[in-house]
C-alpha cells in the first residue's frame, strides 16, 4: 500500500511536506488505476502548484486551503486541460478558461491533482455511462461507485486527495458519497458559481464538494462560495466564515420524512440504519418530528422533465461545427449535425436529449414542461414549508447501497430511482448533505442525508458532525 | 394592381444597440473588425461559459421604449429560442418570448400630407447571431464577431395599408433610433434590419388571410418594393383561384424577386423555454425616470415647435429635426435670441452646402454654434455683408478664431458711412460717363453694373443697402 497522505491540517502546519504529499497522492492514484477514478492526472501541473503554494506560505500568505489536494470532476473547466465530460463528442478538447470554483480553490492554496471520471455529461447514477472509462467501487470491484460524480468519490475514498469536486443536478454527489462512504454536500443553488461547469440542467446544477469529514469539507465550501460576476445566477448571500467547525451549541429539531423511511424501494439494512440513527439522535437529546410530504413522490418525473428539457438545449452546442468530434463521413450540414451528434453522444445522453426535445415540443409543452414547472414549485414550497418548522430534515441518502455493475443499465427508470431521495433538494434549491453512517450486511457504506435551509450550509455541516459523532463504530 | 384588395402588412425591425460591449459578455460591439477577432468563451458558447446581461443594453432598450411610448415591464424574462445553424454557436438564441421588455407604443408616420400613428406590438431584447458567408466555391464560412451583439426587436401591428407606409415607418424609426443614440441605423452594415409580414384581403373583409414573411429587406426602398411584389403575387394567386401558404420568402434586391427560403434545420418549432442562466430582468421606476430625464426632445415635438412657434417652412422643419446633432446645433444658435428663420437659413443653406462639398457628416463640421452665431450677428448688425459673412464661415474651416476676432484683425468691417460711400459713387459716375448715359436712356440694369463697381472699389466691404440707396439717389439727382 502507498503511504497515506498526511491530513490537510498537518500539511498546513508543515507546508514543506506538500511536494512529498503530492507525489504520494499521484502514486496512490496510479496504484489504483484499475478503479478508473481519474481520466487525467495533472502531474506536472500539481507539482508546480505545490511549489507555488509552499512559496506563497513562506512569503507569509495565509491560505485557508494550503495543504488540500483536490480532484476535480471532468465536467469542470481548467484552462489548457482537456475537458471531456466523459464523452467522445468533446474529443479531449482543452478548455480555454478555468472555472471560477477552481480558480478560487487555487487562490486559497489548494492543489488540483487530476480530473475524474463521470457519467457522460453527468447523466447517470453509476458512472457506467462514461464513454471513456469504467469506474469501480473501491470496496467491491463488481459494483458501481454511484454517479454521476463516481470518479471523484472513488478518488477521495482511496485516499488520493483530501477533497474532490463533483457536480449535482439530482444527487450526483450525495449518491456516490453514500455509496463510497464519504461526505458530499450539495450547496444551495447559487452558492457556488457555475461558471466553468458544463451545463446539464442549468436551473438545478451546482458544483458540489466531497471530503472525508464535515470539518474537512467546510473550508473547501467556503473558498468556493460567493457571488461571481460571470454567473448571473450566483447568489450574493453572505459567505460562511472559515473558522473551525463545531457542533451546534444547542439541541436540534430534526424532521424525519416518514414517506422515505417507509418507501417501497428502501433496502432493509438502510431502513434499520435510519431507525438506529433516529434512536441515537433522540438519546442525544434532539427532538425528532415526523414529516409527511406526499407531493415529493412526484420529484423524479418532474426532475426528468425539467432536467432533460434544459439538457436538450444545453447540449445543442456540441454540433461538430466548431470543436470536438465531427463524423468523418459528414459532407453536408445536416450530416454534420446528425452523424456527429448521433455518433458522438452515448445512448443515455441521446435518450435525454430526445426526452427533453419532446417535452418542449409544440403540442406537448403544456402537458409536460409547463406542468412540471408548476409541480416543481409545489414540491419546493412543501419542502421549504417543512424546513421552516425544523432545523434540518433527515432521510436516507439512497434507497440501496452500491449496486452491481450492469444491474440497472437496461432499466433506465430503475436507474433514475436511485436518486429518489436526493432530487427534491435540487428541485427546491436547498442545500443537502450526505454523511456516512454505517455499513450494510455486505460491508457496503450506508449514507444518511440532512437537508437544510437555503444558504445555511454551515449549520448543515455542523449538524452533520452530530451524525459523525453518533455513528456506530465498526 | 387589382384595387379590390387591400394590403395588411406589419414590420419587424431588428436594431443593433449602440453599446460598447456585446449583450452578454465583455467583447467589444464593433462592426468591421477582422473576422472572429471579437470573440470570447461566452459569445462562442464554449462549454461551461455563462451569459451575464450588460446594464448598458437595458439603458438603451429603456430609451427606445420611452421614445415610442411603450409600457416598460418592470419584470421581463429571457427565453431560449432553439435551432441549429452554424452561425449560432450555442444552438439557441437568447431572446424574450413570453415576457418581453416592453409592449405597446406607437410611431407617427407622414405619407403625403397626412400624419398617422402606427401601433407597436412589442419591443424585446435579444442577441444577434454570427454571419454566414457563402463563398464562390460553394463553401460557407462564419464570422462570429456579431454573435451576442445586442438587438432590440420592434414588432409593429399589421397597420400598413400601402407599401409606402411601411417605408415611411422604417424611415421614421431609423431617424428616431439615431436621434436617441440607440442604433446607428446603418442598413448596409446590417445594424438595422427589417422583416415584413404581408397578407392581402378583399376590401370590406374583416378576417385576416394567411400571411407570408419576407426577410432580408436591407433598405427602405427594398421594403417597399418587396411588399409591393408580394402583394401582387398574393392577389394574382387569389384571382387565379389559388391559395397562399404560410412561408418565409427571401427578397433579392437585384432581380426584384422573392424566393422561398430553405427552412431552418428541422421544423419551425423553436421550443422556447425560460433561459435558466439569467434571472428575471428587473428594472425600477427610478431607472426608467433616470433614462427619461436623459432623453432628448424627440423629432416630432421639435418639428411641431419649428413649424408652429418658429414658423419655418416644411423643408427646414424636416431637415432641422431629423438629426440630433444638427437639431441641437440649430437650437443652440437660437439661445442668444437670434431669429429662427435666419438661423435656419444659415444651417440649411451655407452649413449644409459645406457638408455636401466635403462629403462630411455633421459631426465633422468644425465650426461651433458659438462661432457661426458670431458670423450671423455681424451680418445682422450690418457690420459685414451677407457675402462677407459667407466667406468668413468658409474661412473658419481652417481658422479657429471667432468671427469678431477675424473681422477686426482683417479690417472687414463693412463700409456704411454715407459720406464716404457718396464720394465713391460720384467718382464712379464720372469714370463711366457712357454707362451713366445708358441708364439715363432707360437701361435700369446699369444699376447692377454700378453696384458691382462699388463692391470692387471697396473690396466687397460696402454695405449693399446703403450703397444702393446712395447710388439711386445720385443716379436720379445728379447731372
Amino acid at each position: 500500500m502507498h503511504p497515506r497522505i498526511p491530513s490537510p491540517a498537518i500539511l498546513r502546519q508543515t507546508p514543506s511536506k506538500l511536494p512529498e504529499a503530492v507525489e504520494a497522492a499521484l502514486a496512490c492514484a496510479r496504484e489504483h488505476e484499475d478503479l478508473g477514478a481519474y481520466l487525467t492526472l495533472l502531474e506536472e501541473r500539481a507539482r508546480e502548484q505545490a511549489a507555488q503554494v509552499v512559496a506563497r506560505v513562506n512569503a507569509g500568505e495565509r491560505l485557508p486551503l494550503a495543504g488540500y489536494l483536490v480532484a476535480v470532476k471532468d465536467n469542470i473547466a481548467i484552462k489548457d486541460v482537456p475537458l471531456t465530460c466523459g464523452s467522445k463528442i468533446l474529443d479531449h478538447h482543452p478548455s480555454v478558461f478555468t472555472a471560477t470554483a477552481v480558480e478560487r480553490l487555487e487562490r486559497a492554496g489548494a492543489v488540483i491533482i487530476g480530473k475524474t471520471n463521470l457519467d457522460e455529461f453527468a447523466m447517470g447514477s453509476s458512472t457506467e455511462n462514461s464513454a471513456l472509462k469504467q469506474t469501480l467501487h473501491p470496496r467491491d470491484i463488481s459494483r458501481v461507485p454511484g454517479g454521476s460524480s463516481g470518479g471523484s468519490a472513488v478518488a477521495l475514498a482511496i485516499g488520493s486527495c483530501h477533497a474532490a469536486l463533483g457536480s449535482e443536478t439530482g444527487g450526483s454527489v450525495r449518491q456516490p458519497a453514500a455509496f463510497c462512504g464519504v461526505c458530499g454536500l450539495k450547496p444551495t443553488y447559487g452558492r457556488i458559481s457555475r461558471y466553468g461547469l458544463v451545463a446539464f440542467g442549468s436551473s438545478l446544477d451546482q458544483i458540489a464538494p466531497f471530503a472525508s469529514t464535515c470539518e474537512e469539507l467546510y473550508p473547501v465550501l467556503c473558498a468556493m462560495s460567493g457571488a461571481d460576476p460571470r454567473d448571473a445566477t450566483s447568489a450574493s448571500a453572505p459567505v460562511p466564515s472559515s473558522q473551525k467547525l463545531t457542533e451546534p451549541d444547542r439541541k436540534l429539531r430534526i424532521g424525519v420524512l416518514r414517506d422515505y423511511l417507509e418507501h417501497e424501494s428502501l433496502a432493509p439494512d438502510i431502513a434499520s440504519a435510519s431507525r438506529d440513527a433516529i434512536e441515537r439522535l433522540r438519546s442525544d437529546g434532539h427532538e425528532l418530528i415526523d414529516l409527511h410530504l406526499p407531493v415529493l413522490s412526484y420529484s423524479i418525473p418532474v426532475y426528468y422533465i425539467v432536467a432533460t428539457a434544459e439538457a436538450s438545449s444545453n447540449l445543442a452546442r456540441f454540433d461538430g461545427v466548431r470543436y470536438g468530434f465531427r463524423h468523418p463521413e459528414a459532407d453536408e450540414l445536416s450530416q454534420v449535425y446528425d452523424l456527429s451528434r448521433g455518433g458522438g453522444f452515448g445512448p443515455e445522453v441521446r435518450r435525454r436529449i430526445m426526452m427533453g426535445t419532446y417535452v418542449l415540443s409544440a403540442g406537448y409543452y403544456d402537458a409536460y414542461y409547463n406542468t412540471a414547472l408548476k409541480v416543481r414549485r409545489v414540491i419546493a414550497d412543501a419542502l421549504l414549508d417543512a424546513l421552516s418548522r425544523v432545523d434540518v430534515i433527515l432521510t436516507p441518502t439512497t434507497p440501496s447501497t452500491a449496486f452491481k455493475i450492469g444491474e440497472k443499465v437496461d432499466d433506465p427508470v430503475a436507474m433514475y430511482l436511485s436518486d429518489v431521495f436526493t432530487v427534491p433538494a435540487n428541485l427546491a434549491g436547498v442545500p443537502a448533505l450526505s454523511v456516512p453512517w454505517s455499513d450494510d450486511s455486505n460491508g457496503l457504506p450506508i449514507g444518511l442525508q440532512l437537508i437544510g435551509k437555503s444558504f445555511e450550509e454551515e449549520f448543515l455541516l455542523r449538524s452533520g458532525m452530530i451524525l459523525e459523532r453518533l455513528r456506530p463504530t465498526t | 394592381m387589382n384595387t379590390n384588395y387591400e394590403l395588411i402588412a406589419g414590420l419587424e425591425i431588428h436594431a443593433q444597440l449602440s453599446t460598447s460591449t456585446k449583450a452578454f459578455c465583455r467583447c467589444p460591439n464593433r462592426y468591421g473588425a477582422e473576422p472572429n477577432t471579437l470573440v470570447c468563451p461566452v459569445c462562442l458558447g464554449a462549454p461551461g461559459a455563462l451569459p451575464v446581461l450588460s446594464k448598458e443594453v437595458v439603458k438603451q432598450a429603456t430609451k427606445l421604449a420611452l421614445a415610442i411610448g411603450a409600457e416598460i415591464h418592470l419584470h421581463s424574462r429571457f427565453d431560449r429560442k432553439n435551432y441549429f445553424y452554424p452561425d449560432l454557436p450555442k444552438g439557441y438564441q437568447i431572446s424574450q418570448f413570453n415576457h418581453p421588455f416592453a409592449t405597446g407604443g406607437e410611431l407617427h408616420i407622414a405619407v403625403g400630407t397626412s400624419v398617422r400613428p402606427i401601433r407597436i406590438t412589442r419591443a424585446h431584447i435579444e442577441e444577434d447571431a454570427g454571419k454566414s458567408m457563402h463563398l464562390a466555391d460553394g463553401s460557407t464560412v462564419v464570422d462570429m464577431n456579431r454573435c451576442g451583439v445586442p438587438l432590440i426587436e420592434i414588432v409593429s401591428e399589421p397597420d400598413f395599408r400601402e407599401p409606402e407606409e411601411a417605408g415611411a415607418y422604417l424611415t421614421s424609426m431609423r431617424e428616431l433610433l439615431r436621434f436617441i443614440g440607440v442604433c446607428d441605423g446603418n442598413m448596409e452594415e446590417g445594424s438595422l434590419r427589417c422583416d415584413a409580414n404581408v397578407s392581402v384581403r378583399l376590401r370590406g373583409e374583416s378576417e385576416l388571410r394567411e400571411r407570408t414573411e419576407m426577410k432580408n429587406l436591407n433598405s427602405i426602398r427594398s421594403v417597399e418594393r418587396a411588399i409591393r411584389a408580394e402583394m401582387q403575387r398574393q392577389i394574382q394567386a387569389y384571382e387565379s383561384g389559388g391559395e397562399i401558404s404560410r412561408q418565409t420568402l427571401q427578397w433579392d434586391d437585384q432581380s426584384g424577386k422573392l424566393t422561398p427560403m430553405r427552412a431552418k434545420e428541422g421544423s419551425n418549432d423553436y421550443r422556447y423555454f425560460p433561459e435558466p442562466d439569467l434571472p428575471w430582468l428587473e428594472i425600477t421606476e427610478a431607472d426608467i425616470d433616470c433614462e427619461r430625464e436623459l432623453l432628448p426632445t424627440l423629432p416630432a415635438a421639435r418639428r411641431k415647435r419649428y413649424r408652429e412657434e418658429y414658423g419655418l417652412h416644411e423643408e427646414a422643419v424636416y431637415l432641422l429635426a431629423s438629426d440630433r446633432a444638427i437639431s441641437d446645433y440649430f437650437e443652440t444658435l437660437l439661445v442668444d435670441g437670434r431669429a429662427p428663420a435666419i438661423a435656419a437659413a444659415w444651417v440649411q443653406g451655407d452649413v449644409q452646402r459645406i457638408l455636401n462639398e466635403n462629403a462630411w457628416d455633421f459631426t465633422e463640421f468644425p465650426v461651433s454654434a458659438a462661432r457661426l452665431g458670431g458670423v450671423i450677428d455681424a451680418v445682422e448688425q450690418g457690420r459685414i455683408s451677407r457675402n462677407a459673412g459667407r466667406d468668413l464661415l468658409r474661412r473658419m474651416m481652417t481658422d479657429t478664431r471667432s468671427a469678431d476676432e477675424m473681422i477686426s484683425a482683417e479690417g472687414m468691417e463693412q463700409l456704411s458711412d454715407a459720406t464716404a460711400l457718396r464720394g465713391i459713387v460720384r467718382e464712379l459716375l464720372e469714370r463711366f460717363p457712357s454707362e451713366l448715359a445708358k441708364y439715363r436712356e432707360g437701361k435700369t440694369k446699369m444699376i447692377g453694373f454700378f453696384m458691382g463697381q462699388i463692391m470692387q472699389a471697396t473690396k466687397g466691404q460696402a454695405d449693399p443697402n446703403s450703397s444702393r440707396e446712395i447710388l439711386m439717389n445720385e443716379l436720379d439727382h445728379s447731372n
